[in-house]
């Protein structure tokens, strides 16, 4: 019975510690999706305003390429209003992947305090002192007179002049994602698939043969699945690894048996290595921009 | 087609030492090495950025507030330990070096918001534009700094926890690949001990 208590307590306390660390992690004011430019959580900014400002950020988008976002939330706390801001970006990654060109304009409206963050790509065309001078100069004047949609507007603005300054790569959304086949996984079925057609193929054609057709085969197929470059790659690989196989098997058909399997080595190394930042094209920050409070 | 045994043991042999190789850990050693010093580099980068910035900061603050000795020249010293110190690729492998390390950046941090303190008490100080520059600028840094060391401690605390999981840690071993020091919160005994609070109008 005594027992018994103890472990109900033990279970009561687990359950409590179970509870605690939940409260603890929902506690980290939420991020919402990224689904429009402009994101408005306080019902600040009535819908036309909305839409204007969407609709000019948007075409600001098309026509240079960088990708300016608005978030208005009631608060950050308990985090910093910069602590919440890098989390916002790395969760949204705005701004293009290799470009780093985006910027988030950060309203926490009862902290009456706000954060222009700015991309990797654009810390030199928008320094931290620029972006310090927009939340004084812009932000801060209109905020203090209640104008939000005013001085978020003349940021943008600001902030779009900035960008225009500043020579970046066109827009283009066409090679958004051009995955490859990355990693391990592709490695290890490579090797299986060509094991398997490079001993059927050298059975029936002959060994030189057969393993340039293994690597006819399988520098098609990586052709159709990663583009050409790697294809190649992939099939003269394939074509010196079916040459080596039928040795290894003691499947040799006369030819001499030396200095074939040289290569076959360095090729290895090689085929795995176009994996990692493959997926969710999106702009880097680290930090850069100003906060500010009114 | 004759197969011999033996040599498909040995084709076998080969193709889980290749497989294995990668399954065994060591290449993901390499590539999160390799992001533990990329962000390495980003550390020492915006350290570098705030110790640039200590100079200017100096000398204009020097020009309203000559009084302030003591706290310029904690600065001035925190700086130059900082500028003082050989920061190589090692330091990353050589928890005393990078303890350090650690200290000396912290020692500038806290000598630097004692100087932002002390810059409060002087309105015209202030109001001086290339003061207000140069404040934004140091807290944009220092929140380079927040975010590059946040970005650091994660991958560090990637590498760590693939070199010590098992069966990587038998392959990190053989190699030599250790586990990577990685920043603590600075000013953990300030913290851990209560403030003192005190009311200033008795003698």
């Amino acid at each position: 019975m005594f027992l018994n208590l103890k472990t109900g307590f033990a279970v009561l306390f687990l359950m409590l510690m179970l509870l605690a660390s939940s409260f603890v992690q929902a506690e980290l004011a939420a991020i919402p999706p990224l689904q429009a430019l402009v994101t408005d959580l306080t019902g600040t900014l009535n819908p036309s305003e909305i839409a204007q400002l969407d609709a000019k950020l948007k075409a600001f988008e098309t026509e240079k390429g960088s990708q300016i976002a608005v978030l208005i939330v009631p608060t950050t706390q308990p985090e910093d209003i910069a602590q919440y801001s890098i989390r916002v970006v790395d969760q949204w990654k705005i701004g293009r992947a290799k470009q780093d060109d985006g910027v988030l304009i950060l309203v926490a409206k009862d902290d009456r305090k706000m954060r222009i963050e700015v991309g990797r790509g654009l810390e030199g065309a928008i320094p931290d002192l620029y972006a310090k001078r927009i939340v004084d100069d812009e932000l801060k004047p209109r905020f203090k007179q209640g104008d939000f949609y005013g001085g978020i507007n003349a940021a943008t603005d600001k902030v779009t002049r900035l960008i225009n300054g500043e020579q970046l790569a066109p827009p283009d959304r066409a090679n958004a994602d051009g995955n490859s086949i990355g990693g391990q996984n592709s490695l290890a079925m490579f090797v299986i698939t060509t094991l398997f057609l490079s001993l059927f193929l050298t059975s029936i054609l002959g060994r030189f043969f057969g393993a340039a057709a293994t690597g006819g085969v399988s520098g098609f197929i990586a052709t159709a699945a990663a583009g050409a470059g790697l294809g190649l790659f992939w099939g003269i690989g394939a074509f010196v690894f079916a040459l080596i196989i039928p040795w290894l098997f003691g499947g040799g058909r006369g030819i001499g048996r030396g200095g074939y399997y040289g290569g076959g080595g360095s090729s290895w190394g090689g085929s795995s290595g176009g994996s990692s930042w493959g997926g969710g094209g999106g702009g880097d920050f680290g930090g850069g921009g100003a906060s500010g409070d009114w | 087609m004759q197969f011999s045994w033996k040599k498909i043991l040995l084709a076998t042999m080969l193709l889980s030492a290749i497989l294995g190789l990668s399954g065994c850990g060591y290449n993901q050693f390499q590539s999160l090495d390799e992001d533990a010093k990329a962000s390495w580099s980003e550390v020492l980068n915006q350290y570098q950025r705030r110790a640039d910035l200590v100079p200017n900061l100096v000398a204009t603050v020097k020009g309203y507030a000559e009084h302030e000795e003591k706290v310029l020249t904690e600065v001035a010293d925190a700086r130059s330990k900082v500028g003082s110190m050989q920061v190589t690729k090692e330091v990353l492998n050589d928890p005393e070096a990078f303890a350090k390390f650690q200290a000396a950046q912290g020692q500038l941090t806290s000598a630097l918001s004692r100087l932002m303190a002390v810059a409060e008490n002087y309105p015209n100080l202030k109001a001086d534009q290339g003061f207000r520059d140069l404040q934004a600028q140091l807290e944009g840094t220092e929140n380079r700094v927040t975010v590059a060391r946040n970005r650091f401690i994660e991958s560090v605390k990637n590498y760590n926890v693939s070199v010590r999981s098992f069966p990587n840690n038998l392959t990190a071993m053989m190699f030599g690949y250790k586990a990577k020091p990685s920043f603590t919160v600075e000013n953990e005994k300030q913290i851990s001990t209560a403030p003192k609070v005190e009311f200033g109008d008795k003698k």
